[in-house]
């Protein structure tokens, strides 16, 4: 490579693992809340400067909380799902298994969760009933309570029909250290099913697509599936829950926070053929379409087969597989290595395909 | 997935790289345009290069609908955009090209009714839906999509639709072409033409580059094995000291083109005397407007427009990306003032845009790295 394309390149990593100082957008438009790029310069530029703390400051699905020699993870979601009913589930229960995945994969046994209800004025008591009857049965398959909760009513035409805000506080009762700087060179990615299936699912319901497409949304709770792993092996460094921004973002993510180069197989990524198939039409890529309930775990090279083995003992596991290695080079970047022979990079989601997925 | 999967397949590439290496003459650089942006984001996203010898160099073309599109003709959108009569409609991708006040998704934020369609006919299924709204398609593209709006235009004069209105910026791909082959600056050796706006214009347009200019054209497919197989037929041609138009996407592509797309056109759009491209400047006879008959349905005749041309930012080289005079890392704001997630110009924004395709793709493409390996 010629030595000032070299440059170019070092200055874009040298920016790219440089945390954003200020937000460019005067405005907050769709893409701020994709998950991807846009969101990470909200949440640094914006809010974390404002609210800074220690608890605050790793940025992570769930804050590590340490009082009295007990350890809580404690996490909160806000959904904006449309439309609210759909294949495979419902708001009531991606609210419930959203916030339950994320205490989940911060390696915590989920305790309780809070709701909290937006609802537009003339919104149907009887879909509302729906809506709370599915998070009990979400609520209940997780194992976890919905302790408390709260309602706001706003007039018609300022909001859609029901957004649901959940949070949710679990216990950390393993000796785990979960964070990326463990890392390592030589470690293998772990997927535990097939992926875009949530995000797909909801762009077909929409019915603006014409698609027909038989697909249905993946919302699970992750917990049985993580203590199943976590029970198998001790060589899980990190685990991820790849919902908005999809595969790609989270290990982005993880590239650039743990300082190192993870490599994709292609071929070795479970996806549906609807789900590849409708992603074609539209142009977009699998490895970015929202997930609510799969888990991505990074194991100890020795521990992988074991790892594997286990989630795919769990039903929710079934369609597991290996789909990649960390490396030394380049550091903070992912590289796919394609079907075809060639590689590419794959970055954090750039701009706002699908909104309001979740 | 049948009919795609087959076309990326790694053993046959393999196979076909090996047959490319041994078309190379010792000592020769060759230099490959590839037209379209659907090549360009096909080549970056699935490796192509890593395939091929480090004597071919593929030179990324004019053919991103997105990417050409002038800053004047953006700042016209979003004037028309920000009328609180109006629903504005466009395909994703326009929504995020900057314009002198912000992008169309800017505007959205500060009210404008702005919708992403994926079809001309969703934006005609909106006008039936808001009778009491005007609904603005902002069509854009080559000769691809230009079809697709012309039989809109048509469906929108057969129901009679009065509140139904096309902002039409398509253009025609020849002239840029020669355009290029015109330019000074930049040594071709072959063209991959220009795969789906082959399948509406067909393959004889193509031959004044062959006859004139004596460069081989290969009309190729979008999968990887189609780009690839295009690459060896140019380099098989130039072998045999041949220049003609040959036809690598025959599954899609006819000779005479496809007549009905052709005569939907012809009905309902004429050639503008003149359109302004984005980087390569006014270029005569290259884009269509609405026949005068249809100007009820004409956006730029409804419409008060500021219609002026506004340059583009000085540190932007979208226009010498797009006649694959530098590289899009050549830039010199590229992936540093201008990245995705903030594009200055129209390459970093669309999938299809060369400088957009190298970024979130192709920056440690595997030759790249071999390359930046210790010999």
């Amino acid at each position: 490579m010629a030595r000032d394309e070299r440059d170019v390149l070092e200055a874009i990593e040298r920016r790219r693992r440089r945390p954003p100082r200020k937000l460019l957008d005067e405005r907050i438009t769709l893409s701020h809340g994709a998950g991807g790029k846009s969101t990470h310069a909200l949440v640094e530029a914006l809010f974390l400067p404002e609210l800074r703390n220690p608890l605050l400051e790793p940025l992570a699905d769930s804050a590590i909380v340490e009082s009295n020699g007990a350890r809580l993870a404690f996490s909160t979601d806000s959904y904006v799902v449309k439309p609210l009913f759909f294949p495979g589930g419902d708001i009531g229960e991606l609210a419930v298994n959203g916030t339950v995945n994320d205490l989940s994969v911060a390696g915590a046994r989920p305790l309780c969760l809070s709701a909290g209800f937006i609802v537009e004025e003339g919104y149907s008591a009887a879909d509302l009933r729906r809506i709370a009857a599915s998070m009990a049965r979400a609520a209940a398959a997780a194992g976890v309570a919905v302790a408390t909760g709260d309602t706001k009513v706003v007039e018609r035409g300022k909001a859609d029909g029901v957004y649901v805000n959940t949070s949710g506080i679990g216990l950390l009762e393993r000796e785990l250290d979960l964070r990326p700087a463990r890392v390592r060179p030589g470690d293998r990615v772990l997927v535990s099913g097939t992926i875009g299936d949530h995000g797909m699912a909801i762009m077909i319901a929409r019915g603006e697509l014409e698609l027909e497409v038989e697909l249905a949304s993946d919302t699970a709770p992750l917990a049985s599936l993580v203590e199943t792993l976590l029970d198998a092996t001790g060589g899980v460094r990190v685990m991820r829950d790849p919902t908005r921004g999809g595969v790609a973002t989270v290990l982005a993510e993880l590239a650039l926070a743990a300082e190192v180069g993870i490599a994709i197989d292609e071929r070795a990524l479970p996806i549906r053929p609807e789900v590849n198939g409708a992603c074609e039409i539209l142009g977009i890529d699998p490895l970015y379409v929202a997930n609510e309930g799969k888990l991505l775990a990074v194991v100890a090279p020795e521990e992988a087969d074991a790892a594997l083995a286990a989630v795919r003992s769990h039903p929710l596991g079934l369609d597991a597989r290996l789909i990649g290695e960390v490396r030394d080079e380049p550091p903070g970047l992912v590289l796919l290595e394609t079907a075809f022979g060639g590689s590419r990079v794959v970055d954090m989601l750039a701009g706002d395909p699908l909104p309001r997925i979740c | 997935m049948r009919f795609v999967d087959e076309f990326r397949s790694g053993e046959v590439a393999a196979r076909l790289a090996e047959q490319i290496a041994a078309l190379v003459e010792p000592g020769r650089r060759y230099k490959v345009m590839e037209v379209c942006g659907g090549h360009t984001h096909a080549i970056y996203k699935h490796g192509v290069e890593d395939l091929l010898p480090d004597e071919i160099e593929l030179v990324h073309g004019p053919g991103c609908p997105v990417c050409v599109i002038p800053m004047g003709r953006q700042d016209d959108a979003i004037a028309m955009a920000e009328r609180a009569e109006v629903i504005f409609t466009t395909f994703g991708d326009m929504l995020r090209v900057p314009s002198s006040n912000g992008s169309l998704l800017d505007a959205k934020a500060r009210g404008a009714d702005v919708r992403m369609v994926y079809s001309p006919l969703d934006a005609l299924k909106l006008a039936r839906q808001n009778p009491d709204r005007e609904v603005v398609f902002f069509a854009i593209g080559f000769e691809t999509t230009t079809p697709s709006t012309a039989l809109t235009i048509q469906r929108a004069r057969a129901e009679g639709l009065r509140n139904f209105f096309v902002f039409c910026n398509h253009v025609t791909i020849i002239p840029a072409i020669r355009a290029i082959l015109d330019s000074p600056d930049l040594r071709l050796d072959g063209f991959i033409g220009p795969g789906h706006v082959s399948t509406v214009i067909g393959i004889r347009p193509y031959r004044f580059i062959a006859r004139d200019y004596g460069r081989p054209v290969v009309v190729s497919g979008f999968e990887p094995l189609d780009v690839l197989q295009g690459v060896y037929m140019i380099l098989r041609q130039l072998r045999d000291g041949r220049s003609e138009v040959e036809n690598q996407y025959s599954r899609v592509v006819r000779e005479q083109g496809n007549p009905l797309a052709l005569r939907a056109i012809a009905e309902t759009m004429e050639l503008r005397t003149t359109f302004e491209w984005r980087g390569l400047g006014f270029i005569s006879q290259s884009a269509l407007k609405l026949r005068p008959q249809l100007a009820e349905l004409d956006a730029e005749l409804r419409y008060e427009l500021p219609g002026v041309r506004v340059a583009d930012p000085k540190a932007c080289q979208c226009g010498e990306v797009l006649k694959g005079v530098i590289k899009p890392w050549e830039c010199k704001v590229f992936g540093t003032a201008c990245t995705p997630d903030h594009p200055i110009g129209t390459c970093m924004v669309s999938s299809e845009g060369a400088c957009a395709a190298y970024y979130n793709y192709g920056r440690y493409a595997g030759r790249r790295r071999r390359e930046a390996a210790p010999a």
